[in-house]
């Protein structure tokens, strides 16, 4: 079966500056977003805070379990409805003692609704040492994580062709948080995971086609770096098209499936991974071949 | 490669049947015994999210423990400038400092002998002369507050230990990280309150007089006497659960700790059905003991714990046989526990917790139960796209697809590695992942079958050509796994760890095992056409 003719000739190369357009816009609404929501909507792991979830047996509101808390005077604390009997308390980190936080909010779920009315099905409890801790591992192995594929591809291909792939990872990582920053979802650890997953996905896929280009630059033929490029883009199509889907597939089962803790770490690789495949011929393709106009590379056989 | 396809097949067999092996025993409990004992009987490891539990990164707060040591040598510098018969007229301890006041031309040089004889690990900071008096700063050598310090985080690592190993918990876990932190792990836990309570208890029992000679109301209204210290007991009413706190004034001189006990049990009161904890002292203990009640009979003896007065009952008499009763409105748990952490011993310094997870039995179950299902319909769903995309070719790739899967499973079981649900979401993710390895192969066999080559030049032609690409890429996703490994925590850590086993064991199937039955059709079946 054939998805993709093995004769398309799209002409990638020629909507370059299109793409290029296409991309800024995407990365300013991303900063655009972020700014405008005040920065990002940081979840305990990097605040720090309380976070409980709570089931109960029968359709509770979020109104009587706020009154509930309005006894320890934590009724301005963010409660979030999972489900008709399911909640998602959180506190804010500036509630003077961290350390009995969790068992004075059980306290109070115990006097309104009884011991047995309740059950607590996921504490998480972070302080501001641990939460300062993690916001700067974070931070760095995101960077790092960048640097070693720069280094990486820059070794086995050329300089300009990672400086072309860290770009395109640079604007994956922003589109992804842009794109959670729009739809105001919660940054946690995992987050950070989906991300890092991001830039290894993305470069895997950079590399497929950077691959081909290679090849077929070594073989001598008579072409500008321009029309190999489309060549080789188009050779690798399928395979492209193929992969991307099936990873696609698989996370929309997890996202459907997968349940309630994972959701925000599947939607964020689903972006990712979208984003990945566009990076991919639209940015880290245009940028190698921008660096050959100005310096014509040495990989080929003339 | 080797050429030969049986020595290939064997391999991949053998590779494939000990995955098998260590994934059996978390498939059935039902193995032979000779299984148990030479082979493997360890299950997969789940983690704390799929199994239910709590993780807790305390802090020892070494400086705590740093300035008790501090003031347990400027007691003792008192006694031996007194003893010695320097005079001074004011020796006392402010946060890492001893600051002792003297009168100036005094013998103020013998400190200096003092510390070096007797008190080799405290040093003069400064000192100074102001109108005839002159002061002398004295403070530990950091030599001394480093080894005090990591002392207190050893100490304090032992005594959680201790506790936790009475709680009666499965498995726990219990890590020294940097330089002042413990990790926690309590799996299948039931009661986190009461766990964290035990744990971050610093359970310091001490024994002080009561002072009956002075007034109370007058300590209350704010003169407490030189040498006294006001206290506060705190009672439970077991009826409307109020709690009342009651104030005494006691002596500072603190005459034993509970380091002289040897052990604590739980008893039941005839009377009222109470519990209450019996506690016996070790032999210098109870030495001490029968002094203490000896000299102060009809003085009242109290008993605190972690500075509230659990009560002071009157010395009847001296207590020789170092037994005594520690009484209070306890609960059953409550004695248990006061049980468990005089047993465990005290904790050198105070411990904070910085951070707790904790997932309730029920979510976990729950995760595991929607991990597997994921996982399965994902697996369908590549498999049948393989089959309809591929043809043939297809089944083999889906072969490889679940040898995959078996070769992941097997090595968690293999490398006691932890199984988080973002491992589970790892698993997920490489079944999509990995079956671009075989896309890229069977696209280049079929790119190279157009171009007229017979099948097995295009299949030889097809894994040659693409094996750079599937080294590169998947080296890439490796490195970001590393770093996912380097800077997650336990759950995102089960990530990286399928993800790397995951990729690793992809290439090894798209790559070799493959190839084995490529190649068996080519050259054994010699086949002309290759459905693909």
């Amino acid at each position: 079966m054939e998805l993709i003719k093995s004769s398309t000739n799209i002409n990638f190369v020629g909507s370059f500056k299109v793409a290029a357009t296409i991309s800024l816009i995407v990365i300013a609404i991303s900063i655009g977003s972020v700014i405008m929501h005040g920065g990002l909507n940081l979840g305990i792991d990097f605040a720090g805070g309380t976070v409980m979830q709570v089931k109960f047996p029968k359709a509770t509101s979020t109104e009587s379990i706020r009154d509930a808390l309005k006894q320890i005077k934590l009724e301005g604390s963010i409660i979030q409805q999972f489900s008709s009997q399911e909640v998602v308390i959180r506190t804010a980190e500036a509630s003077s003692d961290l350390k009995g936080l969790s068992s004075r909010v059980k306290e109070a779920l115990s006097t309104a609704y009884g011991k047995g009315g309740y059950e607590v099905r996921r504490v998480e409890v972070v302080g501001p040492k641990v939460g300062k801790d993690i916001t700067n591992k974070a931070i760095m192995a995101i960077v790092f994580s960048w640097i070693a594929m720069l280094v990486y591809v820059a070794w086995r291909f050329e300089f300009r062709f990672g400086v072309g792939g860290i770009v395109a990872l640079i604007h994956d990582v922003i589109v992804t948080i842009g794109v959670l920053s729009l739809l105001n979802r919660e940054f946690s650890l995992t987050i950070i995971a989906a991300l890092l997953t991001i830039v290894g996905y993305s470069i895997n896929d950079t590399i497929v086609i950077y691959d081909r280009i290679r090849e077929n630059m070594r073989k001598g033929l008579k072409k500008n770096l321009g029309e190999i490029m489309n060549i080789s883009i188009n050779e690798t199509l399928g395979r492209t098209i193929l992969t991307s889907l099936t990873v696609f597939f698989v996370l929309v089962i997890l996202l459907v499936m997968g349940g309630e803790v994972l959701y925000d770490f599947t939607l964020a690789m689903l972006v990712g991974v979208i984003s990945g495949v566009y990076s991919t011929v639209y940015i880290a393709s245009p940028l190698v071949l921008a660096w050959e106009k100005i310096r014509p590379s040495k990989m080929r056989k003339i | 490669m080797f050429k030969s396809i049986r020595i290939r097949a064997a391999l991949a067999a053998v590779v494939c049947l000990a995955a098998l092996v260590y994934l059996l025993p978390s498939v059935t409990d039902n193995l032979p015994s000779f299984w148990k004992e030479h082979l493997t009987k360890e299950k997969i490891h789940l983690g704390l999210d799929l199994q239910g539990g709590t993780h807790l990164v305390l802090e020892v707060d070494t400086n705590k423990a740093v300035e008790s040591s501090l003031e347990r040598m400027a007691n003792n510098l008192k006694d031996t400038l007194m003893e010695n018969k320097v005079r001074f007229h004011n020796l006392e301890r402010r946060k890492g400092d001893i600051i002792v006041e003297m009168q100036e031309g005094a013998p103020g040089g013998s400190i200096e002998n003092i510390l070096k004889d007797h008190f080799p690990d405290l040093e003069i900071a400064s000192s100074e002369k102001v109108a005839g008096k002159e002061t002398a700063t004295l403070r530990f050598q950091a030599k001394r507050i480093a080894e005090i310090k990591k002392l207190a985080v050893e100490q304090s690592l032992e005594t959680i230990r201790n506790r936790v190993d009475q709680f009666g918990v499965s498995e726990p876990e219990i890590i020294p990280e940097g330089t002042d932190r413990i990790i926690v792990q309590l799996p299948g836990i039931k009661d986190v309150e009461r766990a964290k309570n035990l744990i971050g208890k610093t359970a310091l029992l001490e024994f002080k007089l009561v002072d009956d000679e002075h007034s109370l109301d007058d300590a209350l209204k704010g003169n407490v006497p030189e040498g006294d210290v006001l206290l506060y007991g705190y009672n439970q009413n077991r009826e409307t659960g109020g709690r009342t706190s009651s104030p005494y004034l006691l002596k500072n001189k603190t005459l034993m700790t509970g380091e002289s006990i040897e052990s604590a049990q739980v008893k039941i009161s005839d009377r009222f059905g109470e519990s209450y904890v019996s506690i016996k002292f070790n032999p210098q203990g109870a030495a001490d003991f029968e002094r203490i009640t000896g000299e102060n009979v009809k003085k009242r003896l109290a008993i605190i714990l972690d500075g509230a007065v659990y009560s002071a009952p009157v010395i009847q008499e001296r207590i020789g046989g170092g037994q005594a009763q520690i009484t209070g409105s306890f609960t059953l748990d409550d004695a248990k526990d006061l049980a468990i952490v005089l047993r465990a011993g005290a904790l050198p310094a105070p411990v904070n917790v910085l951070e707790e997870r904790t997932v309730g039995p029920s979510l976990g179950q729950d995760s595991i139960e929607k991990g597997l299902w994921s996982t399965f319909i994902a697996g369908m769903l590549v498999i049948i796209f393989m089959l309809v995309y591929y043809k043939l070719s297809g089944i083999i790739a889906d072969v490889a697809l679940l040898l995959n899967m078996l070769l992941l499973v097997g090595a968690l079981a293999a490398f006691r590695a932890t199984l988080t649900l973002p491992g589970i979401a790892g698993i997920v993710l490489t079944i999509g992942m990995a079956v671009d390895a075989n896309v890229l192969i069977f696209e280049r066999i079929k790119e190279e079958l157009r171009t007229g080559k017979t099948v097995r030049a295009a299949i030889e032609a097809g894994y040659n050509k693409a094996f750079s690409a599937i080294l590169d890429s998947n080296v890439t996703t490796l490195i970001a796994a590393v770093f996912l490994f380097q800077f997650g925590t336990g759950p995102v850590k089960g990530f990286a760890v399928t993800l790397t086993i995951g990729l690793i064991a992809s290439m090894f199937t798209a790559i070799f095992v493959t190839r084995i039955i490529f190649d068996y059709f080519a050259w054994s079946k010699k086949i002309q056409t290759l459905s693909v």
